[in-house]
């Protein structure tokens, strides 16, 4: 069985976004980039489903420009064993990546796919839902836990998903769609080693149009602003002069 | 064309969620679209279909009785939805974790993009929404012909959930898909009121140290009949259930009170909670940026500060 993961380059979470002077878009221009948080976590999930003899490879696919490739690198330094990179200048939107994986899929025929639930720059929390919806299968989403194969029918997954209400565990027939939630698993840090070896993986690339996918972007982003800044208010001296301002001035208890 | 909203529920009541996501088809509705429906899919779920035709101006109700929708699988619910579509302009539904996970699916078997989470409405066709944890707001516009969306209750004051009288009309999907079975559900229970619509909000960090000093927030929770809410240091250290988390990636809040005890106050979390009316924060290091924000800040040790503040309040209520 092959497990394939989706990687995406962000902004950096740690980073402070501005937003152009245009308002066409956030400043990215000597902005630091990484991979997705949830998407660290992806990965590591597929790994130790390889770890633990349920796949066999971790395919790490990413769709973008040329710089996606450092993204995939990093999936690779992790211990992926290889790298599909789906290049494209366009603009693209969760429709058009879940076609473009659902293509990379049809060739791979993966039998598990792991994915961020949500990327941290448009936080949209749509390409899982998207992917399986094109590929008629279940979706796991949000999974804190996800064990295959381990019940009485080996084609089965059953995964724990992290919901409002608390957690609810659902069966699934594979293959299968898991977006990833933070409490699946803690990544762990590429080592030295194993980031000069994944310089020697291999990295495919290929393009929408090789892959028959039209990805041009369906909603327009007429303009971007920043949102109405909060302000500081005071710092009180003791819990006596909380309790008397949230009473009298905030009249919010 | 009608404006669909899918109902919240739990089979009994349509869930608070509902309502906000009814404000925000109110607002589609008067930028030209047309009537508002719901649906409630479910099993046994006529009551929650009865309390949805109560509240006013809902024109219409679709009740999907189904033991397949029971749980609200995916799987199963979105082929529902992909069959009414047709007589819908707009397919709403909240950003909780049940809408999150429906709507992309629906949107995809549709072929149309999905607009998450709007917080909004400019236009029958364009909409408001944060992205980069809630430092921009992006308005876009959508070029497909059904708008399939998911409304940050945050944003849109609910509804009023009593007082009309819509009447129920059944409708059938195509049943259980055959992917996805229900196993169980393991929910927290408490008497305080859910995250996402309480009036108050007591939340704790990393600075709570163990799951055991939460119920030092809680003894103050009650006092103020607040619901108990964490960061998501709090919750990774196990100190507290994921479904208390506030912030980017969980739940996001906005009550009239919040306040935060021993939270730092990271981007990812002030995006979950930024929006509240007057925000508190009680952290030992004067230098947090969670003091930047707060309207209120009291600098010292919360395992002081809490007791006194459980004291002070109990002193005020006598």
């Amino acid at each position: 069985m092959k497990a394939l993961v989706a990687v995406k380059r962000v902004v950096d979470y740690n980073v402070k976004v501005r937003v152009k002077a245009d308002h066409t878009g956030v400043e990215t221009a000597n902005v630091k980039m990484s991979m997705n948080p949830f998407d660290e976590i992806a990965i590591e999930e597929g790994l130790r489903l390889r770890e633990a003899g349920t796949v066999e490879e971790v395919i790490a696919v990413s769709a973008g420009i040329q710089q996606c490739q450092e993204t995939i690198r990093t999936a690779l330094a992790m211990g992926a064993d290889r790298g599909v990179l789906v290049l494209t200048d366009v603009e693209l939107q969760p429709l058009a990546v879940a076609k473009l994986l659902k293509a990379v899929i049809d060739k791979e025929k993966p039998e598990i796919v792991i994915i961020g639930k949500q990327a941290i720059d448009d936080d949209c929390n749509q390409t899982g839902q998207m992917l399986a919806a094109l590929l008629g299968w279940p979706q796991a989403t949000f999974a804190s836990k996800v064990s295959i194969g381990q019940g009485e029918h080996p084609g089965d997954a059953e995964v724990t998903r992290e919901v409002d209400g608390g957690l609810e565990t659902i069966k699934f027939k594979l293959p299968i769609v898991v977006t990833t939630d933070l409490r699946l698993n803690e990544p762990r840090y590429a080592s030295l080693p194993n980031i000069m070896k994944a310089k020697k993986k291999p990295i495919d690339t290929v393009t929408p149009e090789q892959l028959g996918v039209d990805v041009t972007p369906r909603l327009v982003t007429l303009k971007v602003e920043e949102p109405v800044k909060r302000q500081g208010g005071v710092k009180v001296g003791s819990v006596e002069e909380l309790v008397s301002k949230l009473k009298t001035e905030a009249r919010v208890i | 064309m009608a404006v669909l909203v899918v109902a919240e529920h739990d089979n009994k009541v349509a869930k608070p969620a509902t309502l906000n996501a009814v404000a925000a088809a109110t607002e589609i509705s008067k930028a030209g679209a047309g009537d508002i429906h719901i649906l409630v899919a479910g099993k046994d779920c006529r009551p929650a279909a009865e309390a949805a035709a109560k509240i006013p101006g809902v024109a219409k109700v679709l009740i999907a009785d189904d033991a397949a929708y029971e749980h609200g699988l995916a799987e199963n619910v979105a082929p529902l939805l992909v069959g009414l579509a047709p007589h819908y302009s707009h397919l709403l539904a909240p950003a909780t974790t049940a809408g999150k996970n429906l709507m992309p699916r629906v949107a995809a078997l549709l072929d149309v993009m999905q607009i998450s989470d709007i917080s909004g409405v400019v236009s029958q066709d364009t909409f408001v929404r944060p992205i980069y944890a809630g430092n921009a707001l992006a308005t876009v516009q959508s070029k497909d012909g059904i708008k399939v969306i998911t409304v940050r209750g945050t944003a849109f004051p609910p509804v009023e959930g009593e007082g009309g009288s819509a009447p129920i009309e059944a409708v059938s999907g195509p049943g259980a898909a055959g992917l996805s079975e229900f196993v169980k559900a393991e929910l927290s229970k408490s008497e305080r009121p859910e995250l996402t619509s309480a009036r108050v909000i007591i939340s704790g960090g990393r600075g709570m140290q163990s799951g055991d000093n939460f119920h030092l927030l809680e003894a103050v929770a009650d006092k103020l009949g607040a619901a108990v809410g964490a960061s998501r240091a709090a919750v990774d250290a196990g100190f507290v259930p994921n479904d208390y988390q506030v912030g980017q990636t969980g739940k996001i809040v906005a009550p009239e009170l919040y306040i935060a005890v021993g939270i730092s106050g990271a981007i990812q979390h002030l995006a979950g909670m930024k929006d509240s009316k007057v925000i508190v924060a009680i952290n030992k290091d004067e230098e947090a940026p969670i003091f930047q924000i707060a309207d209120y800040g009291l600098v010292g040790d919360l395992f002081k500060i809490l007791p006194e503040l459980d004291a002070e309040l109990a002193k005020r209520q006598q």
